[in-house]
């Protein structure tokens, strides 16, 4: 292993134009009349690696750079981008993003308004990881994957292995025209292998339970996940799944794991509590919410052990950064609390709409030609310091269903009725775990769900889950966000049988 | 700025590996977007994808490996021209290799990218403006976006490839909500140009559909006839098209593979109760795409090996039957089937169908019209069961008449087991997919009437 312990950005991103890059756009904006103006100066490197059995399927190193200008002109937003970094590239940005505004003019009929920010000069953040994917050679990277499906395959049932890794560098230089100037390096990985089983029944597939983070390569060693463990039980469980009966359709118990409750919060409480959709900003597109803002501090969201938080700054977290697309410090608070609404994600203009003092630092964009939005932070479910561990969990299942690792997923465009599948459905009778089921859907709404929730785990059930992929926008943009969570219990909730679903 | 074609020139030059293609995709486009009748963004975006792909003899067979960097300066070519090599080196030799493609030209190689940018709009803006005005004096708020894409692509190879497409592309999408949000409708158009775009045709759509939602009626989730306008088609079977790999297929993995019979797939096989055809045609009026194949990266039904093979018309189902399913050259040779890419476009039709969604309602005695699919997920791979939601507007119609809207539902059904409950097809034209939008450009299909469709739980949601 190549030891690269960066805690420092980059020094050939330190080495770009970025002060006069920047400097030029804002001075440009401003003599035509900005009253705002930021500028992002953005390298993202992307690698794909996919190996199908053991030979490698997808390989890609993608690098996208470039520079995104935002300006305000007589209360009206223009945007312009381009792949060069460059003084005179930026100066006509500027000049274009100036036109756009004015272009836009007619078709407003509200003045934009930001809320206000203390100015940060000349920061600096690194997020916490030790190994630059990139440093580390294909062979090696190749050889990791491989070595992982091979283990699979040769083992009995196993008759087709994939293993998919995504490794993401993003660097970003911000600055705007009230003087505040960041320059920030984020690392994360993600990593799933499935095993595949063909039968004279059809096939049947498991993947690992491995959550994307804020890691470097060292997140594929044994010592952050211990992927060589989860290899050695992925055949057995496989195994086990093929073998096991259909899930009866009825009402269960559920215990859910936070490899599986991860994505339950993020489409049930992640997106349904960001105002900008709230206010019907993303009503086109990703759509609205039912907790709109009459219903702050007064509606039951859940029962009174939910608690769930908004941040950007806890450790590997894949929305944690020293400060956000709109130069806001990173902060953390409540979204619920003891079961009801008393927060939402905000950023500058949405704040300001809202009628809030400042912005929780939410604005994201995913490239330099896209414009920062309000993207969502962590979001994350408190564990019950008073609550049992996993044992005690399925000891207190009479007659449900533990559910682990995420699959398929649905929710409406007001965040109410959701549909979700899993990886592992594993039978509890009287406090005992008695085999699998599989063909399983879990469905409900989403206040009826968490008003059900009747026991929350510990400290020690807690996970960090997360996606690389969450969609928003248009044209849309694409970010990664964690949620941690602990395992919990829900009471008799609607369970579909996807093969009778499916008329069968 | 070098330009794209002699970056390419330098590369294939500096590459010093067996062979090199190089991809350069211009794009610039246009956008805007609004919300509550008033407009939030907008942008002006111009991007560059340059791709760089190795091909190296090793261990009898040939290996590929790709870089890809947003601009490469003269100083840059030797380095990113060596990347690629080791990338290729590490992958080892490739599964999906096939001989590459040499001397072969098409299209305009010498002219540059023509831009787009916010002028494309002059046409469309004065009446947005307008629309809005109206529709807040009336207290109906409008959410939307246009969009407006010109693609370049050039392809060039140290063999003597050279191609080059232009590709453009556009679409507006607009919802309309009124009655403190309690009605909600969607419209939206494809449009290459913005040329022959009526935004008041559009509100008067909208305004329509508001007025059908006067009437509110509580239905019960259950299967129903339900009529699919043409938009929801294209996102159903435009979903399935990204299922339809070969290879899984041959390998037991896929809805499409023989269940009990190794290396069988159901190809051949009649899924529809009706004639219908789902293919791809590079050269279908108002759709046009690219002629040839451009892959940039290979995975389970593409092939950086078959950058240049012809991309003809092809059929995914023909007659109701399943003609074939989408595979490289390599797996070609695997499956004993023929080469068949995945297509730039997707056309659904019945010939000889006509009528249109009016003339599909009509025929209902007892069931749904749907305005938009939503949130559409795969739910078991085995069945291709997807689920999703309805969105914007569901109507009960009986006798032939829409007497009323319903709650929104969400939906449990395969596309698969679909094909054999079409009871009735309209005329093919044109359409936007609205949860696909910006992912599959260029759709045509019909509104077609689903029989019984499988509406598993309400959705509160509107």
């Amino acid at each position: 292993m190549p030891m690269v312990i960066s805690q420092q950005v980059d020094s050939d991103f330190l080495a770009l134009p970025l002060d006069a890059v920047t400097d030029s756009a804002i001075s440009t904006a401003k003599a035509l009349g900005a009253s705002h103006v930021d500028v992002r100066i953005e390298r993202i490197r992307t690698g794909i690696l996919s190996i199908r059995n053991t030979a490698t399927e997808t390989q890609s190193d993608d690098s996208t750079s470039g520079v995104g200008v935002r300006v305000i002109v007589d209360g009206c937003w223009g945007f312009a981008s381009s792949p060069e970094i460059g003084v005179d590239v930026a100066a006509a940005l500027a000049r274009s993003a100036v036109a756009m505004a004015k272009t836009s003019k007619p078709l407003s009929t509200e003045e934009i308004a930001l809320a206000p920010e203390p100015i940060y000069p000349k920061k600096t953040w690194v997020s916490a990881y030790e190994i630059d994917p990139f440093a580390v050679s294909g062979d090696e990277r190749i050889a990791r994957l491989t070595g992982l499906n091979e283990k699979l395959l040769k083992a009995d049932g196993v008759n087709f292995a994939e293993a998919f890794s995504m490794f993401v560098k993003e660097q970003k230089h911000y600055a705007d025209s009230y003087g505040t100037s960041t320059t920030q390096q984020r690392v994360r990985m993600q990593t799933q292998i499935e095993a595949v089983n063909v039968g004279a029944e059809g096939f049947v597939s498991m993947r690992t339970l491995a959550q994307p983070a804020g890691f470097g390569w060292e997140w594929m060693d044994n010592k952050n996940w211990n992927w060589d463990a989860e290899i050695d039980e992925l055949p057995t469980l496989l195994a086990e799944k093929v073998a096991a009966p259909s899930v009866e359709a009825g009402r269960y118990d559920l215990l859910i794991h936070p490899s599986n409750l991860w994505l339950t919060i993020h489409e049930s409480i992640g997106h349904a509590t960001e105002l900008d959709r709230a206010l019907g900003y993303e009503a086109n597109y990703a759509g609205t919410s039912f907790a709109t803002v009459d219903k702050l501090n007064n509606l039951k969201y859940g029962s009174d052990l939910m608690n769930i938080t908004g941040d950007r700054v806890t450790p590997h977290g894949l929305s944690t950064v020293g400060w956000d697309d709109e130069g806001v410090e990173a902060q953390s608070w409540d979204i619920v609390k003891d079961g009801t609404l008393v927060g939402y994600q905000l950023d500058r203009r949405i704040a300001a709409r809202g009628g809030r003092e400042r912005s929780n630092g939410c604005a994201f964009a995913d490239s330099p030609s896209h414009v920062p939005i309000q993207r969502m932070p962590n979001v994350s479910l408190k564990a019950n310091p008073n609550g049992p561990d996993l044992a005690g969990l399925i000891e207190s299942v009479e007659d449900g269903i533990m559910i682990k690792g995420d699959n398929s997923w649905s929710i409406d465009m007001q965040r109410y009725n959701f549909q979700f599948t899993g990886q592992q459905f594993h039978r509890i009778k009287n406090g005992k775990i008695v085999g699998q089921v599989k063909d399983l859907a879990y469905q409900a709404t989403t206040t009826d769900f968490w008003g059900s929730m009747k026991r929350v785990g510990n400290e020690s059930t807690w996970v960090l889950g997360g996606a690389f992929n969450c969609g928003k926008a248009q044209p849309g943009q694409i970010a990664a966000v964690s949620h941690g969570c602990p395992a919990a219990v829900f009471d008799q909730v609607n369970v579909l049988n996807t093969r009778a679903e499916a008329g069968k | 700025m070098i330009t794209p074609q002699d970056l390419i020139e330098k590369i294939t030059a500096a590459a010093d590996y067996d062979d090199c293609v190089v991809i350069v995709q211009s794009r610039t486009q246009a956008n805007l977007r609004w919300a509550n009748s008033t407009l939030t963004t907008n942008g002006v975006i111009a991007n560059q994808r340059v791709t760089v792909i190795a091909f190296v003899a090793m261990d009898g067979g040939i290996a590929s490996g790709s870089v890809t960097r947003a601009s490469v300066d003269a100083s840059e070519v030797a380095e990113i021209a060596k990347a690629a090599g080791i990338a290729a080196r590490a992958a080892g030799k490739s599964e999906d290799a096939a001989d590459l493609k040499r001397d072969f030209a098409v299209g305009d190689w010498a002219a540059a990218h023509q831009p787009t940018g916010p002028e494309v709009f002059a046409g469309i803006a004065p009446e947005l403006g307008e629309t809005f005005r109206k529709s807040q004096a009336d207290s109906i708020e409008l959410f939307g976006y246009a969009e407006h894409t010109h693609d370049t692509t050039w392809v060039g190879s140290k063999g003597g490839l050279r191609m080059r497409f232009d590709q453009p592309d556009g679409r507006v999408e607009m919802t309309g909500k009124s009655h403190n949000r309690s009605r909600s409708t969607w419209e939206g158009r494809a449009t290459r140009d913005f040329k022959n775009l009526s935004i008041a045709e559009i509100d008067r759509d909208i305004r329509t559909r508001l007025e059908w939602q006067g009437r509110k009626l509580e239905l019960a989730a259950g299967r129903y006839d339900t009529v699919a306008p043409a938009g929801s088609v294209a996102d159903i079977y435009a979903y399935l098209g990204w299922f339809t790999g070969a290879k899984d297929a041959f390998e037991g993995r896929s809805v499409f593979s023989k269940r009990g019979e190794a290396g069988k797939t159901r190809v051949g096989e009649t899924f529809a109760n009706l004639p219908i055809n789902i293919y791809s045609d590079p050269h279908y009026k108002g759709l046009e795409s690219s002629t040839h194949v451009v892959n940039t990266s290979s995975g389970p039904m593409s092939s950086v090996f078959d950058n240049g093979q012809g991309a003809p018309r092809r059929d995914f189902f023909k007659d109701g039957k399943l003609e074939s399913l989408t595979q490289t050259r390599a797996t070609a040779a695997m499956t004993g089937m023929p080469y068949t890419p995945m297509g730039g476009n997707i056309i659904v039709d019945l010939p000889g169908a006509t009528g249109d969604l009016n003339s599909l309602i009509s025929q209902v005695k007892h069931g749904l019209l749907l305005t938009t699919l939503w949130y559409i997920r795969t739910v078991d791979p085995t069945t291709m069961l997807l689920t999703g939601l309805t969105r914007d507007g569901v109507y009960q119609i009986k006798d032939g008449e829409v007497i009323g809207a319903v709650n929104n539902f969400r939906w449990n059904e395969s596309p698969v087991e679909l094909l054999n409950r079409i009871k009735a097809v309209g005329a093919t034209s044109i359409t936007q997919p609205r949860e696909w939008a910006g992912d599959v450009e260029r759709a045509a299909a019909p509104a077609m009437i689903f029989e019984q469709f499988n509406m598993s739980t309400v959705s509160p949601g509107s």
